[in-house]
């Protein structure tokens, strides 16, 4: 039979701890003026909550390599995506130039 | 293996484990072309965000930043109790799954209930777009684009919600009948999943929508 990896109480309790606390940060950062920095913190901060998330509470750390490869997989989409959309987007006052 | 085949495995896979590989991998796919689906609202987003940045943190200080912050804590809260749902069908205990599903079910509820009620905030306010949509000038045409992309997104991401109500009310009845065992356990898993990943939307929507230039008045 297959052997499953049942991940102990306490890891998910630690990272439900980090995330809490980060939503507490996260809004704290908000009202202080930071300018472009405050949008760079709320992301880097929810980029690492989500992290979190699909590592341990959707077991990609413990799950297959094929798995993860899916899951990296949709970063990479999403990437092109937005690159090539705000490649248009962001250039576009150029051309008066 | 087909000596001792489990009643929930199918025909055509070697065995449990294989069979579990499977739904997993083939949920995350499914949960790809989730981000895409989102991916393609953020990008939205971005871009009127960065041709319209004083009109959206004018419309931003409008939404009610309590209720957002409150509902974060709720979903990352069903979050956790949906991971130890998981651990408990893995483990085989029955009572504890049943318990877990139905709080993770009952914060979903409430997250819903909270959204409601910033729904009806809206629309007291005049802030839902359409033609009886009212917001001071000068921003009042961009801050319309704002909550378009609000209700649309927030609105989108409550239909997941619901959606995932729905699928854990069927996990539920399968762990009562006790179809869910410590062998025969991926349907909770995959379902587990689904959730996270509406939870993840929402750790992205938050900070997006409520908390931009929140210093600036």
């Amino acid at each position: 039979m297959h052997t499953e990896h049942v991940v102990p109480k306490r890891v998910y309790y630690v990272i439900f701890a980090i995330l809490m606390l980060c939503t507490y940060l996260t809004v704290q950062i908000a009202f202080f003026d930071l300018g472009p920095l405050n949008t760079i913190a709320a992301l880097v901060i929810a980029v690492f909550k989500a992290t979190l998330v699909v590592l341990f509470f959707m077991h990609v750390r413990y799950g297959t390599r094929l798995t993860g490869a899916v899951v990296l997989s949709s970063l990479l989409f999403l990437a092109i995506l937005l690159a090539l959309t705000m490649g248009d987007y962001l250039t576009r006052s150029l051309r008066a130039l | 293996m087909s000596r001792s085949a489990h009643a929930a495995l199918a025909h055509h896979f070697d065995d449990l484990g294989q069979q579990r590989e499977a739904a997993t991998l083939g949920m995350w796919l499914f949960l790809v072309t989730e981000v895409l689906f989102f991916g393609g609202l953020f990008t939205t987003y971005l871009v009127y965000r960065n041709w319209y940045p004083d009109a959206f943190v004018a419309a931003s200080h409008e939404l009610v930043i309590w209720a957002g912050t409150v509902n974060t804590a709720v979903l990352i809260t069903s979050s956790l109790t949906m991971a130890l749902a998981v651990r408990a069908a893995q483990t085989g205990d029955r009572r504890q799954l049943l318990i877990l599903l139905v709080a993770t079910m009952a914060l979903g509820a409430a997250f819903l209930g909270i959204k409601a009620f910033e729904y009806y905030t809206e629309a007291v306010e005049n802030h839902v777009p359409g033609s009886g949509f009212v917001f001071d000038a000068p921003y009042a045409q961009h801050a319309q684009l704002f909550f378009s992309l609000y209700f649309l997104m927030t609105g989108l991401h409550a239909v997941h919600m619901i959606i995932g109500l729905g699928i854990m009310s069927v996990m539920l009845w399968l762990s009562w009948r006790g179809t869910i065992t410590k062998d025969y356990y991926n349907p909770v898993e995959i379902a587990g999943l689904y959730w996270h990943f509406v939870d993840i939307v929402w750790i992205f929507l938050f900070p997006l929508l409520y908390l931009i230039g929140r210093h600036a008045h």
